[in-house]
């Protein structure tokens, strides 16, 4: 499912019932927290397949048995529309026999199910390997040997009755309502992925990664006009702890507007929802023309996802994604010049898979990897893509950047985005003085409508809230906001960063890409940002 | 082998049905068989086959709902999984919304299954993969594509007495072409449910012409102009507008088709007098799905008529609530077309820009059915009758409602998507920005 879909459900909430996702099995909801298959069976069951490709002349072979779990809460008003638990179990296998991939995947984790699924990967490659032009070539990996790793977490969300969760929605719902909302869609997503990998290189790793989204659309009608305004929540990689609040968590954005660290508040935030939708119904309609663009963290992520996360994939450089999601501006000879110009001087944009808390935190990734941090952009120069095994010999490396992913067992790995974050600032600077020398400006918080060209050069960009900004003041709320740009125009634009006090993390949970489409979750954190003489046009119509 | 025949799958939902001791159970079952390969840089990149079945059990208990589902048929889990979906529905809320299963109904055929596509092999699709890159290759054109061909099956029964059943075939196939000085791209897409009427090479054939032709595009101002609308462009804007044929959302006073002062639009004239937009899920050239997954009969129904909204979808609560029949989504969309082909439209016009795909389309305000998004893979300029040369593409800010008033003339109908769209001239069409993107 794309993202879209996902928000549709969660977000505008026009209709909240929810098909199970297509792997999983409902479940009843305890049976989220019995234990899978001991490690020791897994290692077992996972040589069976390296064994077998091995001798059936594979170069190359790795198995991931995987446990997927979600839970998915949906409420609208007073009322619980779904709850949906799933568990997904099996086995993929991914071989190299003729310099060619071939991958198969099964649900009959035995040893006879995992050997006949391998043997259909290796017919796979080999099939193909007629036709190959380009044979594998695997940057060189460590071998780890049997480690584990889990998401560092406080609190299960697996272990949260589901009753408490359909409570605290409701409660939200419920502080919506009684602050004029006319209604209220509310949504909790909570995965849990259980994943063993191993390879012929040597490599036995378990991980146990968790995420956690709760969102809601809260809209207000009047006059035969109506808004929404979303929750200023983010998708995290964190445990039910991201659902109790912490007033050291919550930060002061600008116009009144509160905004969420490490800890959310459901309910404040549905309560400063209905008041915003009905201000956002008479709030002034915006004149187009050029402004300074004030960008906190949960707006600006998303600008960071499109405007530079999936322009540095390198797949999608090389031009494997050329028939689905595209190919990117940022084009090799961009690269190998070493002046680049991506961004402003001030532009420090860093790819990582470590940061807590982040959706994109894993110790390994999908092919026995250890995961790191690495510069893509310095000083406003390009330096670096996001690379896998198979990709990182194009561009002259050795070592994979550790980006391999598959939204489950039953799907082929490939190369996905990394957490991609703007750095804070070096100097101290808070929101409130970043505002004090703008003449002319529009501060824009949460996400909204967004929309690319298919190299990235070209976007426009929504938002949740809009603050209009004369000579250092917030004089007003504003609607029918966009803006567009140049991905190099607009990061060259960039005048100011707040300080790392500000640092914070915006997340994407379905993020789409591949065929077979495939999801993945990335976070993205920056401190608030200014962009200067940005283009901002007008969105309301008349039908 | 996921294909299980209609006697088949009645006979396990029936054991199954057997099992249960709630107030309502229904059963679903589906399975399917689906290969697929995808190349890029005139190389085959991943090829892979799945197959899965399942049956789902839904027990209710006054409005309390329990689902549960497995994979294996055996009398031993089927009776789990219908204990399990009882546990469920027992430890849930209530759902308020929830109305008990409906009882027998009458479907039309469906005629989605054909053979030939079910017996593909990863041979024909290494064939379809080797037929689009050879000639790329032997036009200095890099080929990136996607094969996926499946045959399914779903069935539901219920113990209030109704069975369902459908079996059916897809072929789906893309292609992107870029030309290798990275200045031209081409992009067709094809879909059918026999394989038999289904040509890669022919397809793959006019990408790349476009790729070439749309090599070393001009700049040309934004602004409004009139376009000419390849089906697959105009599908994306027409699905969307589609979405807000929600009786719910509309009698809510939240989606485009709410009226001001409360109500609908049904009935008002809201488009061109000359669309007509329809769903008929028998369509010889569109077959769909014959029921919804409510179990309602999917039958043949206009939507928009002389370019009145002529039917909102109701959910069945919503319809009980109204107190009017439910009527479910449709599965396919039908736009009437006229006998123009598409060079007939380009010789008619004056000025103008040909567009083969509109891409990233995203709402922009809900309330207008305001979309934004890219051209894409081919955009032309017109001049007197004739393609002059390629223009650079550009970002549209644009409303289906609009586009569809500002209608000039319907073309052919083509099949894209599982839908029957025409070709479309319409005027006045808003392109706010360009783009540098090939």
């Amino acid at each position: 499912m794309k993202r879209r879909d996902f928000l549709q459900y969660a977000g505008l909430g026009t209709g909240a019932m929810i098909a199970l996702p297509a792997l999983g099995h409902a479940i009843p909801a305890e049976a989220l927290l019995t234990p899978g298959m001991d490690v020791a069976q897994k290692k077992v069951l996972a040589d069976v397949a390296l064994n077998t490709a091995k001798s059936m002349g594979a170069t190359y072979a790795d198995a991931r048995i995987g446990r997927y779990l979600n839970q998915y809460v949906f409420t609208r008003e007073n009322k619980v529309q779904n709850v949906v638990n799933t568990e997904s179990f099996g086995v993929g296998i991914r071989v190299i026999a003729d310099g060619t991939w071939g991958f198969s995947s099964t649900n009959d984790v035995s040893t006879e199910g995992i050997k006949k699924a391998t043997e259909i990967a290796i017919s796979i490659a080999k099939a193909n390997g007629k036709i190959q032009k380009e044979p594998v070539i695997l940057a060189p990996v460590q071998s780890h040997g049997d480690v584990s790793w889990k998401t560092p977490i406080v609190k299960s969300a697996m272990e949260v009755p589901v009753s408490e969760k359909v409570d605290l929605l409701l409660t939200a719902n419920a502080a919506a309502m009684s602050n004029g909302a006319s209604f209220v869609n509310s949504a909790m997503f909570m995965v849990n992925e259980q994943k063993y990998f191993a390879s012929t290189e040597g490599s036995y790793i378990d991980q146990d990664v968790h995420r956690i989204w709760p969102t809601f659309g809260v809209t207000a009608i009047d006059n035969g006009k109506f808004k929404t305004r979303q929750a200023l929540s983010a998708p995290m990689g964190l445990g039910y702890e991201y659902m109790m609040p912490d007033e050291a968590e919550k930060v002061a954005g600008i116009g009144g507007v509160k905004l969420y660290r490490n800890r959310y508040d459901i309910v404040e935030d549905a309560s400063m929802a209905a008041q915003q939708a009905i201000e956002m119904l008479s709030a002034k309609s915006v004149d187009p023309g050029k402004y300074d663009l004030i960008l906190e963290p949960n707006h600006l992520g998303l600008t960071i996802h499109e405007s530079v996360g999936h322009p540095l994939e390198l797949d999608r450089v090389l031009g494997y994604e050329a028939n689905y999601a595209g190919t990117s501006f940022a084009t090799l000879d961009k690269w190998k010049s070493g002046d680049f110009n991506y961004g402003s001087k001030i532009v420090n944009l860093v790819a990582d898979k470590l940061q807590p808390g982040s959706l994109g935190a894993v110790g390994y990734d999908d092919e026995g990897v250890a995961c790191k941090e690495w510069d893509l952009v310095k000083e406003g120069t390009l330096v670096n893509y996001q690379a896998i095994r198979d990709q990182v010999h194009m561009i002259d490396q050795k070592e994979s950047h550790g980006c391999c992913y598959s939204q489950s067992w039953n799907d082929v790995q490939f190369q996905r985005m990394p957490n991609v974050s703007l750095k804070a600032g070096e100097e101290k600077l808070s929101p409130s003085d970043m505002l004090k020398d703008v003449e002319k400006g529009i501060y824009i918080a949460g996400r909204g409508s967004y929309s690319i060209d298919q190299q990235r050069y070209n976007f426009q960009f929504g938002g949740t809230l809009f603050y209009e900004i004369k000579n250092g003041e917030v004089v007003g709320m504003l609607n029918d906001v966009a803006y567009q740009s140049n991905t190099q125009e607009f990061w060259n634009s960039c005048s100011a960063i707040c300080d790392k006090s500000d640092y914070r993390l915006f997340g994407s949970f379905f993020d789409g890409k591949g065929q077979p489409s495939q999801i993945s979750a990335v976070s993205h954190g920056s401190s608030t940002t200014r962009f200067k003489d940005q283009n901002v046009i007008n969105t309301g119509r008349t039908i | 082998m996921a294909i299980f025949s209609k006697d088949d799958a009645k006979q396990i939902m029936d054991k199954t049905l057997a099992f249960s001791k709630a107030d309502t159970c229904e059963v679903n079952l589906s399975g399917s068989n689906a290969g697929n390969i995808r190349y890029a840089r005139n190389s085959v990149s991943t090829a892979g086959y799945q197959n899965n079945q399942q049956l789902v059990v839904q027990a209710s208990f006054g409005k309390k709902v329990g689902v549960a589902s497995i994979d294996e048929f055996d009398d031993t889990s089927l009776e789990k999984a219908v204990r399990r979906a009882e546990e469920l529905a027992q430890l849930s809320p209530e759902n308020p919304e929830f109305l008990e299963p409906l009882g027998q109904q009458e479907y039309l055929e469906s005629k989605q299954y054909y053979q030939s596509t079910a017996d593909l092999s990863a041979d024909y699709r290494a064939q379809v993969a080797n037929a689009s890159i050879e000639p790329a290759r032997a036009k200095d054109v890099t080929a990136a594509g996607f094969l996926n061909d499946d045959a399914s099956f779903s069935a539901m029964a219920n113990n209030k007495g109704l069975f369902a059943y459908n079996i059916s075939t897809n072929v789906d196939f893309t292609v992107t072409m870029r030309s290798n000085d990275g200045t031209g791209s081409g992009w067709v897409t094809r879909d059918v449910n026999d394989v038999d009427q289904f040509n890669g090479e022919e397809a793959s054939a006019i990408a790349i012409d476009k790729a070439l032709q749309s090599r070393n595009a001009k700049a040309i101002e934004p602004g409004k102009y009139t376009v000419i609308m390849e089906p697959a462009a105009s599908i994306g804007l027409l699905q969307n507008m589609l979405r807000s044929f929600n009786a719910r959302t509309a009698d809510e006073g939240r989606s485009f088709m709410s009226k001001e002062g409360g109500g609908t639009k049904m009935g008002e004239k809201i488009v061109d007098e000359r669309v007509n937009l329809y769903s008929d899920p028998q369509h010889p050239l569109v077959p769909s799905g014959t029921w919804a997954g409510d179990g309602q009969a999917i039958k043949p129904r206009d939507w928009l008529k002389g370019g009145v909204v002529e039917n909102l979808a109701y959910s069945r609560y919503w319809a009980q609530e109204k107190e009017v029949e439910p009527i479910p989504f449709p599965t396919n969309g039908i736009m009437t077309g006229g006998d123009a082909s598409l060079e007939d439209l380009i010789k008619d016009t004056k000025r103008g820009v040909l567009v083969t795909r509109l891409w990233y389309i995203r709402t922009v305000d809900p309330q207008t059915l305001l979309y934004t998004g890219l051209t894409r893979d081919g955009t032309f300029f017109i001049e007197n009758g004739k393609i002059k040369h390629p223009v650079k593409n550009f970002r549209f800010n644009e409303s289906p409602i609009i586009m569809l008033n500002n209608l000039e003339e319907l073309g052919q109908q083509v099949r894209v998507n599982g839908n029957l769209i025409p070709y479309m001239k319409i005027r006045d069409f808003t392109f706010s920005s360009l783009s540098d993107a090939v």
